[in-house]
Formats: C-alpha cells, sequence, structure tokens
C-alpha cells in the first residue's frame, strides 16, 4: 500500500515539474519580462536595473529553482496588465470556479451514472435508445452554444434566470460564496448545466461501453449459469467491474471540468479563474497564464491521486505484492 | 481494383451502412455540407468577401418568413448587411479546413510516436508514454489555448491575422495527438507480439519494413475511428477558440468567429445572427458523430 | 426414467445471409451417475447443446424445435424466473477458461455463499460451512484459509477447482462440463479428470462432458455421443465407439488421432473430412527451384546446429538497483547438437522455456548468454547484420497459432513472395510469380489461393500457407513450434504429413517442438525433454518412450492419454 501510494507520489511530482518547467519556459521565452512590466519612458539604465531586480540576469538553472521556490509558496509575480500580485488575483477568482465546477460535477455524475447503467442493462428499450440519441447530440453541442441557447430560451425570451454574473455572493472572509443566497443559486443554475452537459454525456457512454464489455464476459455467463438472479447480476457483479476502468477516466474528466470552465465562464461572465485566464491570454499575461496552468496541473495531481486511492480499495487484484 | 470494389459492396460494412437510415443521412448531411463549403464561391448566394455584394442598409434584417424579411436574405442578414447563409457557407469551409488539416497532423503525429514507442519499449516509451500523461493532464482545450496563445505571444502582431488559420491547426493538433499516440502505441504492442510479426522477423526484414507494412496496415482501424470522432471534435474545438476570440479574425470568418460576433445581438432580439450558424454547426458536428459512433461500432468484432 | 432427456433439439443462428442451423436432430438421455461424452472437432455445435439445455444460447441463437426433460419435466420453454431457479439448483455449469470465469472483485467466499444462499434455504454462517466443505470436497487445501482470498490468488488448476465447487455447491442433479481440462496443463489435467469422476460417483450426479479430445473421452465417459457438422453422427458406449465405430466419420477421427505407443510412418488419409484428398506430388529437390543454389559451405560436421549453455532471462522486477532486480530464468544452461537431416523433437509443459529456446536459435530473441553454432559458424559471434542474415535465411519457423501468424492485410501471393523478394532469391518479378504458384501447388493449396486473403482460409489451410513462406527462403533448417496444436485432429494429421514429406524430400533439419508426445514420437527421431527452462533428459526417441531414464520423463509418459481405455 505505501509502496503503491509512493510510486504515485513520485509520478505526481513528475507531472508537477514537467507542467513547472512549461510554464517557466513560458516566462522566460514568450515576450520580454521587462519591457512588459516598463513603460515606454524608462531608460535603458533603469531596465538594466529592473532586470537585475528580477534575477533575470541569473543562469537559467537558477531561476528555475527560484521560480519553483517562490510558486511553491503561492507566488507567481505580478500581472503585466493589471499590476497586482497574481496570487491576489487567483485567490479572488478561485471560489466561483470551484463552486460551479463542484455543482456540475455533482449534476454530470448523479445524472449521468444511472443513464449509463441503464442503457447498458435494457439497451434494446426505446428509452434507452433515446437517452444513447440524447447522449450523441450531448457530445455534438460545443459548451459554448448550449449556454448561448439558455441564454436566448431562459434569459432572453422567458426571462426567468439572470445570464451573466454570479448574483449576490456571501464573504466569509477567506471564501466567497453564491451557495448562500437565492440569486446566488438562480445564477448558478445555467451556468452549471452548460458545464455539466458535456461530461455527462460522456460518462453515460463510458459507462455503457464499459459495462456492455463487462457484460460479455465469462464470470457474468458463470454468475447466469449458477442461476443467480439478474438483480445481483446486474449490480453486484458487473457494476462493481464496470467501476474498476471508469473511475480513471471520470476522476481525469472532473478534473478537467475546471480547465472546461473557462468557456462556460466567458459565456456566462462568470467572474473565476477561467475568465481570468481567457483575458490574459487576449494580453499575453504570461505570470498569470502560468500561475493559472500551475494550478490547473495542482487540481488534476490531486484528483488522480484520490482516483488511485479508490482505486485501490475496489481492485484486490492491486492489493497483493507482486 | 474493381474485384475489392465488388468485396467491399458484398462486406458487412457496406450492409451495416446501408441498413441504417440514420447513418445514410449523416452521411449524406456531411458529403453535402463538404460539398457546399468547398463549392461556397458557385454555391452561396453572395460572395461575402466582394464588399459591393452588401450594403450597410440591408443590415439586420430577419429570415424571410418573419416581418421585414426579404426572399433575397433567406437566413436574414448581419450587422453588415451581409447575407447569414452566405457567411454559413463561407465559415463552415473554414471550419472544415482547420477541423480537416488538424486531425491530419495531429494523425501523423500521433501515429509515428504511437508506433515508435509501441515497438521500441524500454526508455523511448517510457518518455514518450509520460509527456503524453502529461498532457492528456490538461483539456484539449487548454493545450490548444495555451499553444496557440503562445505562437501568437511570438508571433509580430501584423502577422497574426494572416497566419491566425494555421496557428489554430497547429495548436488544435498538438493538443490531439496524444489520442492517436495512446491507441497506436497499445495496437502496436499486441501487434508486435503476435506470430506474424516474430515470422517477418525470422525471415529478416529490417524494423521500419516490419513497422511500416506490417504492424501499420494492422492497427489502422482503430485509428480511423478515432479521426472520424476527433474530426467532430476538432470542428468543435476550433469553433469553441474562434468564439473565445483567439481563433480566426473576423474578417475571414469560420462558424465559430460568426457565433461570437452575433452573440452580441442576442439581447437585442437579432437571434438569427447567431443561432443559424449555431444549428449548421451542431448539424455538421452530429452527423459526423453519427458517422463516427457507427464506424466504431462496425469495425468492432465483438459486437457483430 | 432417464434424468436428463434431450428430443430432437435444433438450434438456429439467423443472420443477413440465412440462418444457419448450428445443431440438428439431438437426441440423448443421461442417468444418475453416468458420464456421457459428447465429442467433436471445431464447428460440431457441441457447445450449443450445453447452452441451449441451459436456455443460455448466445443472441441471436433460437431453438425452434427440440425438447428438453429433466426428470420427465419438460424445461425448454420455462419462463425466466423459473429457469433460473434450475441453473445452478439442478443443473449446473462448467466453463472452459478457468482464469475467466470467476469475478475477480469478489472473494471465493462471497461468490460460494451467494450462489449457496440463493438455491438452499440456508442462513449466511450454515452456507459458510457449506462452502468450506465443499471446497475441502473438491480438493482445496486450508479451505478456512483459502476461502477468504480473491480469484486471483489461486493457479489455474485450484481455480478450475472453486469453479467446479461453484458448480456443485447447490446440489444440482446434473453437471455440463464444456471443455474442462482444455486450458490446463497435462499433469492439471489429469487431475481434474479424476476430480470429475470421483464426484460423480460419490455424489451421483448425472454429467456430461465436452470436449474434442479422444483422451479426455476415453479417460472418464461412459457413453460417447460424436458429433459432425451439427449432426449426431454416432453414440455409444466409450469402449464400442472408440474400438469399433460404425460410422465413417468416428472411424477416420480416430484413426488421425496420433499414438502413443507405436510409431507410424504416415497417418493413414482420412476419407471422410473435406481437405483430405489432396494428394502429395513429390519433386524432385535436384531440378526443383527448392534446392537450387544451395549456397552453403560443404558439409563439415554431422550437426547442423548446436547450442552452447544457452541462458535466457526476463525481468519480473524491475529496478534501479542491480540488486534488487528479479528475474525468471525462462530458459538455463541448455545444450543440445541437432544432426544433418534429422528431426529433433523439444517437449515439455507450458512454461518449460521449448519455445523460447526456439525464438532464440531464429533470432527474434537475443540470448542472455550462450552460443548458436549454425553449420560451423557461431552466429552469437557474427557482427554484420548481412552476415547474419545470411545464415538467418537458411533457417525458417513455423508458429502455432495459424490465425495470427499470417498478416491479414496482406494477400496470400504476397506473403509468400515476401522473403523471396527482400533476399533477392529471384531474377525477375515473372519468376517471383511462378516460384510462389508452384510453392502454394507444392503445400497443397493450389496456385489460385494466392489471390486471396488469409482471412479465406481455414486454419489447416494456413498452416499451410505458413509453410509455403517458410520454404520461400530455400531453408535448410525449419523449426516448428508447435504447428498442429490449433488445430482439430483431422487436419493435424494432414500437415504432419505434409511435415513429413517435405522433411524427406528435401532433406530438411528440423527442430519439432510439442507439448503432445504421441505427435513427438509420430514424427522425431530424437527427443530432448524441458522443465522449468531446464534440459532433463536428450535421447532417441523410441529409447525415450519405451526406456525413460528420468523421473520427469516417467511422469509425463503416464500423464499420455490412451485411447481405447487402461
Amino acid at each position: 500500500m505505501l509502496f503503491f501510494i509512493g510510486r504515485r507520489l513520485y509520478q505526481a511530482a513528475l507531472v508537477m515539474l514537467t507542467v513547472a518547467l512549461v510554464a517557466f519556459a513560458m516566462f522566460q521565452y514568450v515576450g520580454d519580462p521587462v519591457s512588459n512590466l516598463a513603460g515606454q519612458d524608462t531608460t535603458v539604465a533603469d531596465r538594466e536595473l529592473l532586470r537585475e531586480a528580477l534575477g533575470l540576469n541569473d543562469s537559467v538553472l537558477e531561476q528555475f529553482g527560484r521560480f519553483i521556490f517562490n510558486a511553491v509558496q503561492g507566488e507567481f509575480g505580478q500581472s503585466y496588465r493589471m499590476r497586482v500580485p497574481v496570487s491576489d488575483l487567483i485567490a479572488e477568482r478561485f471560489p466561483a470556479t470551484l463552486e460551479l465546477s463542484l455543482v456540475s460535477a455533482l449534476i454530470a455524475l448523479i445524472v449521468g451514472i444511472p443513464m449509463g447503467v441503464y442503457t447498458a442493462l435494457r439497451r434494446n428499450s426505446w428509452l434507452a435508445r433515446s437517452f444513447m440519441t440524447l447522449s450523441l447530440i450531448g457530445i455534438s453541442l460545443p459548451t459554448f452554444l448550449i449556454g448561448i441557447f439558455l441564454i436566448l430560451f431562459f434569459g432572453v425570451i422567458l426571462q426567468w434566470l439572470p445570464t451573466f454574473g454570479r448574483g449576490q455572493v456571501v464573504d466569509l472572509g477567506w471564501w466567497t460564496t453564491g451557495l448562500l443566497t437565492a440569486s446566488g443559486w438562480k445564477s448558478m443554475i445555467m451556468p452549471a448545466i452548460t458545464l455539466a452537459v458535456f461530461q455527462m454525456t460522456l460518462i453515460v457512454r463510458l459507462i455503457r461501453a464499459e459495462m456492455l464489455e463487462v457484460l460479455r464476459t465469462d464470470y457474468i455467463k458463470f454468475a447466469r449459469a449458477r442461476g443467480l438472479t439478474e438483480r445481483s447480476i446486474s449490480f453486484s457483479h458487473a457494476l462493481k467491474n464496470t467501476l474498476v476502468p471508469v473511475i480513471t477516466i471520470i476522476g481525469l474528466q472532473i478534473g478537467s471540468l475546471i480547465a472546461f470552465a473557462i468557456i462556460t465562464e466567458s459565456v456566462f461572465q462568470w467572474p473565476g479563474m477561467g475568465l481570468l485566464f481567457i483575458q490574459a491570454i487576449g494580453e499575453v499575461d504570461i505570470p498569470i497564464m502560468s500561475a493559472y496552468l500551475l494550478l490547473i496541473g495542482f487540481v488534476f495531481v490531486l484528483i488522480n491521486l484520490i482516483v488511485d486511492i479508490l482505486y485501490f480499495s475496489i481492485d484486490p487484484r492491486l492489493r497483493v505484492e507482486r | 481494383m474493381i474485384d475489392s470494389l465488388r468485396r467491399f459492396f458484398a462486406g458487412d460494412l457496406w450492409w451495416s451502412f446501408r441498413s441504417s437510415p440514420i447513418v445514410v443521412l449523416a452521411a449524406m448531411t456531411t458529403v453535402s455540407m463538404v460539398f457546399a463549403s468547398v463549392f461556397a464561391n458557385f454555391v452561396a448566394p453572395y460572395d461575402i468577401f466582394d464588399l459591393t455584394q452588401f450594403n450597410l442598409m440591408d443590415g439586420l434584417k430577419p429570415p424571410f418568413w418573419m416581418e421585414r424579411g426579404e426572399i433575397g436574405f433567406l437566413l436574414g442578414t448581419d450587422d453588415q448587411g451581409r447575407d447569414v447563409l452566405s457567411t454559413i457557407l463561407y465559415g463552415s469551409r473554414v471550419s472544415l479546413t482547420v477541423g480537416f488539416f488538424s486531425v491530419i497532423f495531429a494523425m501523423l503525429i500521433g501515429i509515428f510516436v504511437g508506433l515508435v514507442a509501441g515497438y521500441s519499449g524500454g526508455w523511448i516509451d517510457a518518455v514518450l508514454m509520460r509527456i503524453a500523461d502529461v498532457q492528456l493532464s490538461f483539456p484539449a482545450i487548454l493545450i490548444a489555448l495555451l499553444v496557440d496563445g503562445i505562437i501568437s505571444g511570438l508571433l509580430p502582431d501584423q502577422a497574426q491575422g494572416e497566419l491566425a488559420i494555421y496557428v489554430l491547426i497547429a495548436a488544435i493538433s498538438l493538443s490531439f495527438w496524444v489520442q492517436y499516440a495512446r491507441t497506436v502505441r497499445s495496437s502496436t504492442m499486441v501487434e508486435r507480439t503476435k506470430e506474424y510479426v516474430q515470422a517477418a522477423q525470422v525471415i529478416g526484414l529490417p524494423k521500419p519494413l516490419i513497422l511500416f507494412r506490417h504492424i501499420l496496415p494492422n492497427v489502422m482501424g482503430p485509428v480511423l475511428v478515432i479521426a472520424t470522432i476527433q474530426l467532430a471534435l476538432a470542428i468543435i474545438t476550433e469553433a469553441t477558440l474562434s468564439f473565445l476570440g483567439v481563433g480566426v479574425p473576423p474578417t475571414s470568418p469560420s462558424l465559430g468567429t460568426l457565433i461570437r460576433v452575433g452573440n452580441d445581438y442576442l439581447f437585442s432580439g437579432e437571434w438569427w445572427i447567431t443561432v443559424f450558424p449555431g444549428l449548421a454547426l451542431v448539424i455538421l458536428v452530429l452527423a459526423v458523430n453519427i458517422l463516427g459512433d457507427w464506424l466504431r461500432d462496425a469495425l468492432n468484432p465483438k459486437l457483430r | 426414467m432417464a434424468l436428463l432427456e434431450v428430443r430432437d433439439m435444433q438450434v438456429e443462428f439467423p443472420s443477413r445471409r440465412g440462418s444457419v442451423t448450428a445443431i440438428r436432430n439431438v437426441n440423448f438421455e443421461l442417468a444418475s451417475g453416468e458420464i456421457l461424452g459428447i465429442v467433436g472437432e471445431s464447428g460440431a455445435g457441441k457447445s450449443t447443446i450445453a447452452n441451449a439445455i441451459l436456455g443460455l444460447l448466445e443472441p441471436p441463437g433460437i431453438m425452434p424445435r427440440g425438447r428438453v426433460l429433466l426428470d420427465g419435466k419438460p424445461i425448454e420453454n420455462l419462463p425466466i424466473e423459473k429457469m433460473r431457479q434450475i441453473r445452478g439448483k439442478r443443473i449446473g455449469m462448467i466453463f472452459q477458461d478457468p482464469l475467466t470465469s470467476l469475478n475477480p472483485l469478489q472473494t471465493i467466499e462471497q461468490q460460494l455463499v451467494e450462489t449457496i444462499r440463493i438455491h438452499l434455504d440456508l442462513n449466511e454462517a450454515d452456507a459458510r460451512t457449506r462452502a468450506i466443505n465443499m471446497l475441502e470436497q473438491v480438493g482445496i487445501p486450508e479451505p478456512e484459509v483459502r476461502i477468504r482470498h480473491y480469484p486471483h490468488q489461486f493457479s489455474g488448476g485450484m481455480r478450475q477447482r472453486v469453479v467446479i465447487a461453484l458448480s456443485l455447491c447447490a446440489e444440482p442433479e446434473v453437471i455440463l462440463a464444456d471443455e474442462p481440462t482444455t486450458a490446463l496443463d497435462v499433469s492439471i489435467q489429469a487431475q481434474i479428470l479424476d476430480l470429475m469422476r470421483r464426484l460423480v460417483r460419490e455424489t451421483g450426479v448425472g454429467m456430461i462432458i465436452i470436449t474434442h479430445d479422444m483422451g479426455v473421452i476415453s479417460e472418464t465417459c461412459d457413453r460417447v455421443m460424436v458429433m459432425y457438422r451439427g449432426d449426431v453422427v454416432e453414440t455409444g458406449p466409450t469402449r464400442k465407439i472408440l474400438g469399433n465405430p460404425d460410422h465413417p466419420y468416428t472411424r477416420s477421427l480416430i484413426s488421425a488421432v496420433p499414438r502413443p505407443d507405436k510409431r507410424m510412418d504416415r497417418f493413414p488419409l482420412v476419407e471422410y473430412i473435406e481437405e483430405a484428398q489432396i494428394a502429395h506430388r513429390p519433386l524432385d529437390i535436384r531440378t526443383h527451384w527448392l534446392g537450387q543454389s544451395r549456397d552453403f559451405g560443404a558439409a563439415n560436421s554431422e550437426f547442423l546446429v548446436s547450442v552452447r549453455n544457452l541462458e535466457m532471462r526476463f525481468v519480473t522486477v524491475r529496478s534501479l538497483f542491480r540488486s534488487k532486480r528479479r528475474y525468471l530464468r525462462a530458459v538455463d544452461d541448455v545444450s543440445f547438437d541437432i544432426r544433418k537431416g534429422e528431426v529433433f523433437g523439444l517437449v515439455g509443459e507450458s512454461g518449460s522455456g521449448k519455445s523460447t529456446v526456439a525464438r532464440m536459435i531464429c533470432g527474434i530473441y537475443r540470448p542472455f548468454a550462450g552460443q548458436m553454432i549454425f553449420d560451423g559458424t557461431d552466429l552469437t559471434s557474427l557482427k554484420s547484420l548481412r552476415q547474419v542474415n545470411r545464415h538467418r535465411r537458411q533457417m525458417q519457423m513455423i508458429f502455432q497459432d495459424p490465425f495470427s501468424s499470417l498478416n491479414g492485410r496482406m494477400r496470400v501471393a504476397d506473403i509468400v513472395a515476401e522473403p523471396i523478394r527482400f533476399h533477392r532469391l529471384a531474377a525477375s518479378n515473372d519468376e517471383v510469380k511462378s516460384i510462389v504458384a508452384d510453392l502454394l501447388d507444392h503445400v497443397g493449396l493450389g496456385a489460385a489461393a494466392g489471390k486471396k486473403f488469409p482471412h479465406e482460409f481455414s486454419g489447416g489451410q494456413r498452416q499451410r500457407i505458413s509453410i509455403a513462406r517458410a520454404l520461400a527462403t530455400r531453408p535448410r533448417f525449419l523449426i516448428c513450434d508447435e504447428p498442429t496444436s490449433a488445430l482439430d485432429v483431422s487436419i493435424q494429421a494432414q500437415i504432419l504429413n505434409l511435415l513429413k514429406d517435405l522433411q524427406e524430400e528435401l532433406a530438411l533439419t528440423m527442430l519439432f517442438i510439442s507439448h503432445d508426445l504421441p505427435v513427438i514420437r509420430q514424427i522425431c527421431d530424437r527427443v530432448a525433454v524441458m522443465r522449468d527452462g531446464k534440459l532433463v533428459e536428450i535421447a532417441d526417441t523410441e529409447t525415450l518412450f519405451e526406456n525413460p531414464r528420468t523421473k520427469y520423463s516417467k511422469h509425463l509418459l503416464d500423464l499420455m492419454p490412451r485411447l481405447g481405455g487402461t
């Protein structure tokens, strides 16, 4: 068990290091930090001072070391455009994105898993067929179009729901939440659904495919030949075996929700990290871009670790010493 | 040639195609949309790049069946008086071009990396697959955004507009190759141990010949399936990037750009500028997805 | 009254190209305490019978006609719930592959207790006691401990015992065993067959054993039903069927089974089976292309191939540190010599390393240590690829699996032509074509076969294509790695005959690898026995079979199934 976790941690560290390298390389080679920070009228001497102060004259290795050292402490430097520390910007925006992602993850899982299981078990029924058709439409709908159509119907034509922003938020000091007010929830509905649809359809299709695979295995045939009930075969034998491969992919998908939020946030003007990031790209604001990248990498690694531990508790084959 | 055609039409693939009306419909839709956009110059009612053909006075006209609508502008006009149907046809051309070439490049990179990794094994495989793993940790759209952002940052401002399409193709193919690489690698590892490969080794064939003459044709099946599904995804990705404002500029609009531009008019009631390009996008992607889905099931021997 | 009775059963698989009748007019009955064998080659429809009895036909299979009577009561059209209560409770089933028949995520206990409680009115504790008793009964040591284990913690043979315990745990009256020992090694197979015989004797169940293996039939069954292409050919007591069959198909089937007790020159040509009428047309090696330019040095030693202290390791535990790495010694210090023109056999159970030896000799694996000498040249000392290839060309290999040993994307003619073109053995493209046509004709396929793709051929025909491809480099040394173990016995007999013919007329030297001792006896001049990567014994074939020197060889010989009872 410890060995297993240890190996995973080592892999996670490797991933983080690679991501840090990319983020650092962006700093180094895209644009010139000095001209980004300095104004038009800064003298050459002042520029050289700034260069020295930023440590840009040190060796690349030293700079990379410093970059990582700072990043671990949450220091990503100053935004080129907004002239405020990136860490403050992120801290301000992070709660909005996390709440949005969690709510849509819940929607995707709660709706997606039962639908996937149903379409696999009753794959010839008309309901399962219409679920499959719906899921095909689901993966064919670009996220931003779902948002636009929702806005058109519920925002513009029916005027039931707000079309932008988070609504009223409550400041808890270290966290701002929209989940404590009615208007916060109302604002959440459309963005959360928009973000959930694509993941949900993926989950439905994935679970269906894996479960059909499992239902064809010998041990399911043997279970049937032993006279076990269909209920037990479907749920305690087939479903559990389906979850083993599915859990990794779902974990990854949920992790990617935070990044997918970029699109939703820009459709609904949701004040989260995604919106920050997309603006940063437009302005080539490298510190924000690299900080965002590192944060996403970290969330991914974290989720992956959780998934691995889950995996471990489900599959006994991993538990023996090999 | 004729012989293999006859074989194809007698085969299971053609039969399963013909026996599903939805798949036939999807194929017809795809083919006609590709045709219409490739020949947009001849098919479209107006040339949207010809400034003499549109007039600001015609701006924001609704579709023909609505009040104020004109039969000359079937699906209405945009703010600059351009015919929406024509912009859709020209826009699909950009979307399809980007999608098609991104998939081709992603496929080439992915197949090469996958074959090499799967056949050599050892540290080459380990390094290549670690890179793939790290990249897979991030959604393709984010990678594409990053690559797009970085390349744009490196390019001089005035070149950005002209090169936007190439940047997009590079960004999308660099974010899509991993899928192919992983699939090709795992199939290669399966094929590598099969006895026909060992037989080729015993004959004395050199490695590259074994890889490309023997293994490659045998791993192409799943690659084709992914390519179809990825074509749909690439079109969506292009549209998304353009919608987010980092794709192709409004001067040579793609479907995504059209939707982005039209989005501004959503609240003032000119919904057709957004909705029709949006529908065109959905229909195109749906048709390609249906084909991909069918191809996957038809080529999967376990489902027969 | 019979325990189980099948009357006039017919099963069809409708498809778009018309309905395929898998079995027709099947009639038989089974009494308590009786073992009935159903034997036939692949495609005979044996397994379909078992599935049809339990109502578990794979879709789109249907049973339009026929009755299944259990204790005189029909069960063929019962509602799903009623049928479920019969499965496991009154009729149990044993599957072929123990590695895939058990749910990997549940302990043996969970699977046994669930099955027991569904059919018998027992509480959790009693069901558990019963489960432990069952495991004990099927010969699993320390059942109280083992019951808590997961399937992957058991070996293949032990898993098959667990599968048997699972099928027996609700006290069924009938057991259907579908190829119960095919996936197992010979020694394990013998134990499992013993177990099944004992259980039938102790519990008085009726058992149906479905198999392709005449040996299994003769060891276990009271009566046999022989099937051919969906029809029942003949039914009768085992002794009668094996000793004095009525039907020509049964006769030809039995004559095709290699005899362990006597060496024969050729297998008798069996007239009932298709593909059998191909008469071998001998050729003259002095004038034929295959004998041309035997451009290798004149014979200067008695041996063509020698291996010295060959060793192969596979890494099982990777580690950065040399001391922590673990290896599996697949081949350990193996040395032997193969005389020119002889057929040298290599025999052993699975995992004994015999295939690894073959793959090292022909260059697929690089040996960890040791020497390989081919016609006086030490291959391991050669540096340049061209030198190696010159020798490599003179040895070719025929593989076990006829379905994966041919590239399915290439036409047969291209497959056979590839070595000729690569080694530039022909002057022009036309010459290549005529050589390929001649080779295909010579292995009994006919030149027209070249235009087709491999999937259009049966397993036996594909093996002929493999042989043609191997001959295309004009080899002197041919390695056959279990060339017939994936084939039905009747096809096996033909392929072995062809190999013998070719060996004689082309003066080939052969390394013949098999786990099947009777086949070895029919074809080899000398034999080496391998076990766990080591060479146990080398002897002339007849000496080995009559007077084995080592205990292990003797053990292997004892396990050989003998037709016609003991």
